[in-house]
Order: C-alpha cells, then structure tokens, then sequence
C-alpha cells in the first residue's frame, strides 16, 4: 500500500512537469510573479515593515484586506459541496472537487498574508497550541489560527482522499470521507464568521464593531467565490476539454445572484444605520464614501475605489437579475468579474482601512500600499494560482481516468 | 490542445514509471537539468536580498520561551543575554533588571486637565526615560491633544499644535496614554499572550514574545500601542542604561511597545518619568490601595471622570478639571 502511494508520488511529481507549451508559459509566467514577490518579501524582511504604507495608526493594510477576502474564497467551496454532497446534484458533482481544490490554494494564499504582515515572522511557533502559547479561547485570532488549519487540512483531505482513491479505480469508503465533508461545510462558515469576529471584537472600533460583518462577509464570499469558479471552469473546459456541464454553471449562477443581492442589500443596512443615524461612529463611514476634512484638509483616498466596487456590484446585481442577458456566458463572466473586483474593493481595503480612521484619538490620516506591498502581493496571488493550477493539472488527469494506476504507458 | 512534442514526453513519464526502468532519454536529461540550473539560480535572485539581513535572531533568542515560563535561572542567562545584545548593537553598558511587582500596591494615575498647559515637557521626559529614539515623536507613549475649551470631541483635538505659545488662549490640553485599563481590550486579543497585567494594574508586553501581528494595537481604544516598524536607533549617550526587562530595555524590530507606568522606576517607589517632569503639578500617580494615598483623595474629592467609558475598559487612569 504504501508502495503504491510512493508511486503515485513519483508519477504525479513527474507528471507536475509535464505539460504542453502553452501550460509550461502559464506555469513560468505565475513562477516568475511569485519569484518577484518573494524577492519584496526578502526585501521587507531585511528593511522591516517601514517600508510598507501602514503605520501605528493605519496598522494593518493590503495584506490583511486580501488575507479577508482569501478566507471568503476559501469558504465559498462550500456552495458547491452542500449541492454536490447532500443534495447529491449531478452536474455539481462533476465539478465539487475544483471548489475544494481552490479553497486549499485560497486557504494558502491567506495563510500567506498573515505571514507577510506580522513582525516577527520567525516567532510563528509561539502560535502552536502547548509548545507556543497560543491565548485561546480568549482571542479571535487564536480561533482564526485553529479554524484556518483545519478547514485547511479537512480539504486536503478529502480532496487527496477522493482523488487518490479515483487514481487506484477504488471506490471511497463513505464513512472516510462523508463526515469529513459534513465537517467542511460546518467548518466553511465558521471560518468566514471567526474571520468577520476577529474585526467584530474590536470595542474600539466601532466600524467594525457592529453585527453585521459577519452576515456581509458570508454574502459577499457566497459572491466572490462562486464567481470566480464560474471563470475557472469555463478556462479549465477550455484548456483540458473536461466536461463541465452547462447547468453547474446556472446553479453557481444562481447562488452568485442570490448572494450578491443579499450583499448589497446588507451594505445598505450599514449604510442607513450609519448615514441616517449618524453619529460620532460615523467618521469611519463618512471618511470611507465622502472623506473627511480635518483641521482644513481633506481626507479621501478611498472615496473613488469604494464607489466604483458599488458600481461594479451594482452593475453585475444588474446583470444578473435580467435571465435573459445573465444566460448569454459573456454577460455572466462580466458580471463575475465586476462582482469579484468591487468585492474586492468593498470587503477587502474598503473594509480593513477606515476601521483604523479616524483613530481612537480622533487624527485622521490615510494608507497608501507601497511598491513592496504590491509586490508581496502580487506575488502571493501568483504563488496560489500556480498551486491551484498545478492542483488542477494532476486532478484533471485523475478525474478522466487518464492518470491512473493501471493506465497503459502514454495513456496521458 | 497537446502537442506532438508534450505527447512524446508524457510516454516517456509514463514509462519512466514502469518496473524496468529505461534509461532517460539525452534530450529530457539536459532539459531536466537546465531546469534544475534555473530553478535554482531564481531561488538565489529571490533570496539574494537575505545578504542584507543584519539583526537577525541568535539560537538562543529564536528559542527563548514566554516570560512566564522562564525560571530565575534561565531570566539571569535571558538578562545576561539582552545585555550583551544591546552592548553589541549600539555600543552601550547597560543594567537590564526583572522588576517584579510590589505586593499590595494597585498603581493609578490622575490627571487634571485644568492645569496641564501643553508644554510636552512629559512627552519627552518618557521619551528619554524609556528609550524612545527622540527623532521619531510618533513613537512616544504620550500623545498631547490641544482642544478647545468647549469641547470634549477627540477629533477636534490637534496633536500636531506647537507649543510656542503654549498654553493658547482658548483651549485645553489633553495627555493621552495607556490607561492601564482593568478590561484591557489589548492583552484579551493578543494570540499569543505577549501581553498581560500585572498584579500591580501595569499591562506589559514580553518583546521577545510578542509575533508583532498588531491585533492589540487595532484593538486598544486609546491609540495607545506603538510598533518596531523599523530597528531603533540611539547613540549611546542618549540611552538610558537602566533598563527593565519588561520595560524600557531597548525593543526589538517587529514587536509592539507601551506605557508601562516606568515600572523600572515606580517598582522601586519613585514616580514615573511624566509625573517628575511635569512643571505644573497636573500629574499625580500612587497606590490606588492605599485608602490615605493621593490617588483615592481625588476619587473621594474630585469630580473624576475616565475616557471613553463606553468602550467598558474601566481604567486606572483618571481625568478631572480643577484649577
């Protein structure tokens, strides 16, 4: 048996690097991007951390807004697994396993810009639970770091169970997988919510300290997520001629409408609550949609970016809400793409950064990410893509039938 | 979409994985091997600026456990250790105690807003006192607002005021600094516990413990927290040599750092810096246990109020007007 799982080893590791021309370019381009940005991470850690934008008073930045955002991703899987696995849809079983593998990379990705943000990046034992000391179940991020691995390792394993067992033409044993995939989609929205609590905790923030953060991230995940895999599966089809039914894509369809005009409708909320009820706790909010002049000068760098991830949600809400236009797959793809980009926007800096203005001491001032931070950045995104590529490229293979234990040579 | 050539190569995977093993072919040997080559000469572009990496942590340090784990043997190699660091990196004999708090003592802080005249003389006290590189002022512990007499909205305070003159007409000065709250939002979020109070009320942070991820600075109400986003820099004249453990030792670069009422000084039964330095008598620290102390006349005498009482931290720093 483990002979076996080596071979499979040696004949996926092998298999990794085999590829036409077109996915060696694809492959060398995402290297060459997560190079760069390793290369600015170096740099950071040589220079420290004042050579991002953030400072003592805006102290978390793009990184966090993507590490957010990531997690969103991450949980999205689970609106394609509770329609695979419980109320076994066939087309969407054909496609569960995509989700999952993208919650791995998104999973990473996260991990990764948590990594890039903290200031003592060899001090990341001290989070082991009993050798560290990791203060739960007193801090959120404590609950973060324990929900993050594991829905990080629950996904690894039942997507390399399932896959594994499909490479030898087994058929997996319900009882190793199922409760596993029960535990996933419990574990998806726990993931999301601690992520919207670790903001949430925060009594001196009121901008994030309102209930609502938590509903918002679950709909604009439920958004972005679904989103994104509509594009994924459409390139995956594409470029390896795997099957993918056009009725798995109206089902993500439909879960992207529901979840995006449940999105803008609890932005709305905020937005009442925070405009119309209007208090001292509305700086934040005022400073995000109209800026703020303070002592005679005007504050407002994020006024533009947060009106045009309103636009592009709105835009893609409209699209998708008309059946005849959100039918045709070019207006269904430009609505995924707005909704990801304005989610982007809107959950991810539109978030994180007005929670910091005005501080608790009432200055205000604004964030502007540096070269490096893009860099980083840029890089990450680059290393989870390659990851979910690569994923792809040995399950693709597995899910045909074409890798597998007894195929005959050249079967590939 | 694969190529004759991709097709030829996938074979040759395949077979590769057969029990005989045939030999690799020359092409796929060279190609394997230049890949290698790039590979490898990528990883040294990535990693080359690394050279550059100057406080890097020593075995001994990377290894330290949390401060509450160190027995009295292992802290005298730990002081030993900080010692010799801070000799070596900026060149300066310094002593690096563990004060530990006094039993009995509950230390608070008062402050009468209708003296303090603005003058920053406190500012810089601390500064010196607890090893704050005087050219970087956003680092300071203390932060004065200048606010007008009609008002008690933060944001309407200007901590950017000069005080040439100092006090103004029309307006009031208001320290803040870490109010040593009995709910501390700060220590609660910390992921890893680098940061706590101490049985004498002074919420710490362990620099050698602390992940620097700044959840506790987003959490604290009262801006409050300062980060190592860079290697302090001192020459050695301006250092102070005595130094506390969990005080005003020089920080390392990426951990969090605050007001820690000058435990270096108030363990020992003197008043902190802030208190001394001040030139108008507004500051007044003491025993909030001691029922004859300077601290509960003004709770019994004065009418006292805490700031940003919603946010429910119950401070043990007081304001009050008096003139």
């Amino acid at each position: 048996m483990i002979r076996d799982y080596l071979v499979f080893l040696r004949r996926a590791f092998v298999l990794s690097f085999s590829g036409n021309a077109l996915f060696y370019v694809w492959m060398t381009f995402l290297t060459v991007l997560a190079a760069i940005g390793g290369r600015a991470f170096c740099i950071q850690l040589v220079e420290g951390l004042n050579i991002t934008g953030m400072t003592d008073q805006i102290s978390w930045g793009i990184y966090i807004a993507n590490f957010t955002f990531l997690v969103g991703l991450a949980a999205a899987a689970v609106m394609l697994v509770i329609p695979a696995y419980i109320y076994r849809n066939r087309d969407m079983h054909d496609v569960v396993l995509f989700g999952e593998l993208l919650a791995i990379a998104a999973m990473i990705m996260s991990m990764c810009f948590v990594m890039v943000d903290i200031g003592r990046p060899d001090r990341f034992w001290h989070l082991i639970p009993f050798v560290g000391k990791l203060n739960f179940p007193r801090s959120m991020l404590a609950w973060d770091v324990i929900v993050l691995m594991g829905y990080l390792l629950v996904n690894m394993h039942i997507c390399g169970y399932l896959l594994y067992m499909k490479y030898l033409g087994r058929k997996p044993t319900v009882l190793f997988y199922m409760p596993f995939v029960i535990l996933s989609i419990a574990w998806a929205i726990s993931i999301h919510t601690v992520t919207a609590f670790l903001f949430v905790a925060l009594v001196g923030r009121p901008f994030w300290n309102t209930a609502i953060v938590a509903p918002r991230f679950l709909g604009s995940a439920f958004t972005a997520g679904p989103g994104f895999l509509i594009i994924a599966f459409q390139i995956i089809r594409y470029f390896s001629g795997y099957q993918i039914s056009a009725k798995a894509l109206y089902v993500l369809r439909n879960i992207v409408t529901a979840s995006l005009l449940v999105n803008l409708f609890l932005l709305s909320c905020d937005a009442f609550k925070e405009f119309y009820a209007a208090s001292e706790h509305s700086s934040s909010a005022r400073f995000l949609f109209f800026g703020l002049i303070h002592h005679g000068q005007y504050y407002g760098n994020l006024v533009p970016w947060v009106w045009s991830a309103i636009v592009m949600e709105s835009i893609a809400g409209i699209i998708l809400i008309i059946p005849p236009v959100a039918r045709r797959l070019m207006f269904l793809n430009i609505a995924c793409v707005l909704a990801n980009v304005g989610i982007w926007i809107e959950k991810g800096i539109g978030m994180v950064v007005p929670g910091f203005v005005p501080t608790p001491q009432g200055s205000v001032l604004e964030y502007m990410p540096t070269w490096t931070e893009g860099l980083v950045c840029i890089g990450i995104w680059a290393f989870g893509l390659l990851l979910f590529s690569w994923m792809l490229h040995l399950a693709i293979p597995i899910m045909t039938d074409r890798f597998h234990a007894k195929a005959p040579a050249g079967a590939l | 979409m694969q190529g004759p050539e991709t097709d030829s190569e996938a074979k040759d995977t395949n077979r590769s994985s057969d029990a005989a093993e045939p030999p690799a072919s020359r092409r796929g040997f060279l190609k394997a091997g230049m890949g290698t080559m790039a590979a490898f000469a990528a990883m040294g572009g990535v990693l080359e600026p690394l050279r550059g990496l100057k406080d890097r942590p020593s075995l001994s340090q990377f290894l330290q456990q949390h401060y509450t784990r160190l027995t009295p043997e292992m802290m005298e190699r730990v002081l030993e250790r900080t010692k010799q660091e801070i000799a070596r990196d900026y060149g300066a004999e310094v002593d690096v105690k563990d004060y530990k708090p006094m039993t009995g003592v509950e230390f608070a802080y008062a402050l009468n807003l209708g003296r303090c005249n603005g003058l920053r003389r406190c500012v810089y006290a601390c500064m010196k006192e607890n090893n704050i590189p005087l050219d970087h002022p956003e680092m300071a512990y203390i932060r004065v607002l200048e606010m007008d007499i009609d008002s008690l909205d933060l944001e309407q305070g200007d901590v950017l005021y000069t005080t040439d003159p100092a006090p103004k007409e029309g307006k009031y000065y208001m320290p803040i600094q870490c109010n040593q709250c009995r709910k501390p939002p700060c220590t609660k979020v910390c992921p890893v516990q680098a940061t706590w109070t101490e049985p004498d009320g002074v919420t710490v942070v362990d620099y050698n413990w602390c992940i620097g991820c700044r959840y506790c600075m987003a959490g604290c109400p009262y801006e409050a927290r300062r980060f190592n986003w860079t290697k302090p820099a001192f020459r050695p004249e301006e250092i102070n040599p005595e130094m506390s453990y969990l005080g005003n030792r020089i920080r390392l670069r990426g951990v969090v750092e605050k007001c820690h009422f000058c435990l270096q000084r108030t363990r020992q039964g003197k008043n902190p810096a802030c208190v001394e330095a001040c030139p108008t008598g507004s500051r007044i620290f003491g025993n909030v246990l001691d029922p004859d102390g300077k601290i509960q006349f003004i709770l019994k005498h004065k009418r006292v109020y805490i700031l940003k009482a919603d946010a429910g931290t119950i401070p043990r720093f007081y304001y009050f007007f008096d003139v």
